[in-house]
């Protein structure tokens, strides 16, 4: 009698309760696509006898991972289903695949000449070409390059006085940070440093995530092994490894062992989302955070789909819900369609936008100051969708903070800085 | 992280004593390991269809003081079900879950509920305590054949080419056995064919997500209104509530007959509108969801719970005066079994079970299988034990307390919503009734 399972995806335990396939917003919209079930544990058993029952259609799973939310049986459907693109899949990743995969090489392309590549990439003609020649749909806005990184500011702004904090974290910008938002990475350092806590960069290469959606599998495992051996070095200097991207810490935590098969148990613990270190450092009292007193915001917060994996969402709540001037409307949770580089492409722009529809329509009707959300494709695609602004959630502390009143709220003991303190909130 | 109330569970229990609790300013945290069995319901709620003998019940709180003293029922005392079934109505309306019930007279307090009867996927009458208002709920037994005064005598069983989920073979025999003469026919409509495509994914909740879509449903009662040839019933497979209760409504004033929706098999569109709503309405109220998460390495000390933590949030110590063990049976994964013995896997809890292997199941597929009437010791107020020592901030609801047989009595959403509201009022400090 079999009283184990045989397979770390659990697959054996799927008992076809068709749950997952209830909550796959791709299923709902794209009939070429054979759904979670069908494409994860149903087509486990068929491919493990023979590799040709393999089906190409399963490109179309966005890895948002809400089927793995669903299913009550813990099988990692989408585990399974990444797992098998990379074992069977006979496509090769094309030119376009190559390009929008390679967020980190693209940036550093751009950087020198980023004005003539914004201007370029929004116009209609280009767009036009990129949608014949690429398979890059026409309708898509693509994120402004910056000219100047968040690196650069960072050592010619920033690094030197960080030192001087007898605090540490080790920071993963991620590619967007560096290229598109510089402003997040600021933000991060703003408060860290507000806080007394010190920011140290790490030779980071991209994630990896774009890789794995866009099945370069070698190029992604590469990433994922450069990365796992620079956190080891923070980890033995005893940095946590804190990140502002909801996908980038997801992926790092968890796709690098489970389908790139990356071993990155020693350090996996140590990676975590600023909102989560924030909020353990606030609740437990070891940091307290001062907000403005006439800051206010009506904001809707979109929960992105690794985020519910994490299951992290709580901490931005609480963290954005200690800012007194802040009403904040937690969305209905559902997919914007993004996912990454899945909307860009041509083939998947219609469905990309059918799925978001939902959320877009609760944006618009709800009409906020702006859309608080931990991952950058979900504001690329809301902002384009919807015209509304979308920040991360560490910007939005970063705005609201009173730096001065923060500072001496931490610096000083508790009594002596009371008048400051008296407005702390701590846990 | 502090709260005063931590869940363990997202079904109909822990959902309705969160709801409770949150309600009435207690703040919690509910913690799922995935989706729950209101994806699989019926659409009805049974309170208690039989008694443990089998006899059929017609007045379910008449029946509680003959049901045995280890029953959940037992314990929580017929004078206080009696005040949770008045209330259970007005509960769910609030969290925008509206249900029907047969109707009964207030007075005797005992025969204030009577069992309707719901018309199965399969073609049989089950008794019922209340359903969700488009599923397939008559008073009586009798009342299948009636059309506000006038006999049905005949029926159009209306189903979508290709889709396996709805035996209309089986509904037409049951109905047949009624005396309701029946015609078979399908539809086609352009978004479901193209579900067809992949027909292992041709399920009733992505039927349902296409049919919400105004030119569909419309598109199909204009097929469905073509198609009949004079029938007195339409019977309809129950895919079109997902969105809310309107699309049903609709569609059965644009539908010039009796129309009958009849659950699928699962998924349940309707059970997932619930569970959706009554999620809803736990977080306006102000409560946290963690759906995808599981509870493990629980603190336990001088028989109180100290902490535990879940499996996304890591090393973080969840700290609450209260935890509700809500997670379910063998199905849900509350309980596991092994070959010789049943656990309780997250706090280790005494679990009550034949010790005898042979006494777990019948080798008769459908007679009653005591391992479905497996679960969790507890006490009068249903706080649980560890090797014989009661966990005092501890409670269990649903169907992981033990002592009754739900599948066999038709009981099994009663117990969930009677066992969430005792414990809630036991969180809550609320007098104890003289009986209990």
């Amino acid at each position: 009698m079999q009283e184990k399972n045989l397979s770390s995806n659990n697959f054996e335990q799927c008992i076809k309760c068709t749950i997952c396939t209830a909550y796959c917003p791709v299923v709902a919209v794209n009939p070429a696509y054979p759904g979670p079930k069908q494409g994860g544990p149903d087509g486990e058993r068929l491919r493990l006898k023979n590799k040709y029952f393999f089906d190409e259609n399963l490109k179309y799973c966005m890895n948002c991972k809400r089927c793995e939310v669903a299913c009550p049986s813990g099988v990692k459907i989408a585990d399974l289903i990444h797992s098998a693109r990379r074992r069977y899949s006979v496509e090769t990743p094309g030119l376009r695949d190559r390009v929008l995969a390679g967020t980190d090489f693209m940036g550093k392309a751009a950087r020198p000449v980023a004005p003539l590549v914004n201007a370029v990439m929004s116009s209609k003609v280009v767009k036009d070409v990129l949608d014949v020649m690429m398979d890059i749909d026409r309708n898509r806005k693509f994120p402004k390059y910056k000219a100047k990184g968040f690196v650069s500011w960072f050592r010619k702004n920033a690094q030197a006085k960080q030192e001087g904090y007898s605090r540490q974290v080790a920071f993963f910008h991620g590619c967007s940070t560096e290229f598109q938002h510089p402003e997040v990475g600021q933000a991060f350092v703003k408060v860290m440093n507000a806080v007394g806590i010190g920011v140290q960069l790490l030779d980071e290469k991209c994630c990896g995530v774009a890789m794995v959606s866009n099945g370069l599998w070698a190029g992604a495992a590469r990433h994922a092994r450069h990365n796992v051996s620079v956190f080891k070095e923070a980890v033995a200097k005893g940095l946590p490894i804190v990140g502002v991207s909801s996908t980038c810490i997801f992926t790092m935590r968890d796709e690098y062992p489970d389908i790139l098969e990356v071993d990155n148990s020693e350090v996996r613990d140590s990676i975590t989302l600023v909102e989560r270190y924030l909020f353990e450092l606030v609740d437990s009292g070891q940091v307290k955070l001062v907000f403005k007193k006439d800051y206010r915001a009506r904001i809707a917060y979109h929960i992105p789909c690794h985020m519910e994996k994490l299951g992290w969402s709580l901490f931005t709540k609480a963290l954005v819900q200690m800012i007194p001037g802040v009403s904040l409307t937690v969305l209905d949770s559902s997919c914007c369609g993004m996912a990454g580089t899945y909307g860009f492409k041509k083939e998947n722009y219609k469905y990309s936008q059918a799925i978001g529809e939902h959320l877009f329509g609760q944006i618009k009707a709800l009409s906020p100051d702006f859309v608080c959300c931990e991952c950058e494709t979900c504001k690329w695609q809301i902002e384009m969708s919807t015209g509304r602004t979308v920040l991360n959630p560490i910007v939005i502390l970063a705005d609201a903070l009173d730096v001065d009143a923060t500072i001496a709220a931490n610096a000083a003991p508790a009594a002596a800085a009371a008048p400051a303190a008296a407005d702390a909130i701590d846990g | 992280m502090k709260f005063d109330v931590i869940l363990i569970g997202g079904g109909l229990s822990s959902l309705v004593c969160g709801i409770r609790l949150q309600k009435a300013g207690r703040r919690c945290l509910m913690v799922s390991a995935g989706q729950n069995a209101l994806h699989f319901s019926s659409g009805a709620f049974g309170l208690l269809g039989s008694l443990p003998d089998g006899t059929a019940v017609q007045y379910p709180l008449e029946a509680i003081p003959s049901l045995p003293a280890g029953h959940p029922y037992a314990k929580i005392g017929v004078g206080k079900i009696a005040e949770y079934a008045a209330m259970a109505p007005g509960f769910f309306e609030s969290c925008g879950v509206h249900l029907v019930a047969a109707a009964a007279a207030a007075d005797p307090v005992l025969r204030s509920v009577r069992n309707g009867f719901r018309f199965t996927a399969t073609g049989t009458m089950k008794p019922a305590w209340l359903a969700m208002s488009e599923v397939a709920f008559f008073p009586t037994e009798e009342a299948l054949r009636d059309s506000d005064g006038v006999p049905v005598e005949s029926a159009l069983i209306v189903n979508f080419a290709g889709f396996l989920d709805f035996n209309a073979r089986f509904i037409a025999e049951g109905l047949e056995k009624n005396g309701i003469r029946c015609r078979l026919e399908t539809v086609r409509i352009d978004d479901v064919e193209r579900l067809r495509k992949n027909p292992s994914e041709m399920r009733s909740v992505n039927i349902a997500r296409v049919m919400t879509r105004e030119q569909n449903w419309k598109g199909f009662a204009y097929q469905v209104k073509e198609l009949m040839k004079g029938e007195d019933m339409v019977v309809l497979p129950e895919v079109f509530g997902l969105g809310g209760e309107l699309i049903p409504q609709w569609l059965s004033e644009m539908i010039p007959a009796k129309v009958t929706y009849v659950g699928t098999m699962p998924p349940s569109v309707c059970g997932i509108r619930t569970q959706m709503r009554l999620k809803e309405a736990f977080e306006s109220a102000g409560g946290t969801f963690l759906l995808g998460d599981e509870v493990l390495d629980p603190e336990v000390e001088d028989g109180r719970v100290l902490c535990v933590r879940t499996s996304n949030l890591g090393s973080m110590r969840l700290v609450a005066d209260s935890y509700v063990l809500a997670s379910g049976n063998l199905f849900g994964n509350g309980l596991t079994a092994a070959p010789g013995e049943f656990r309780e896997p997250v706090f280790g809890l005494d679990v009550d079970y034949p010790q005898d292997r042979s006494d777990w199941y019948d080798p008769d597929f459908f007679a009653k299988q005591n391992y479905i009437g497996v679960g969790v010791k507890t006490d009068g107020a249903f706080h649980p034990y560890i090797a014989g020592r009661v966990v005092e901030n501890l409670y269990v609801a649903g169907s992981e307390v033990g002592g009754c047989n739900s599948l066999a009595e038709g009981s099994g959403a009663g117990v969930a919503i009677m066992t969430a509201f005792k414990v809630a009022d036991g969180i809550l400090g609320r007098q104890e009734p003289a009986n209990a």
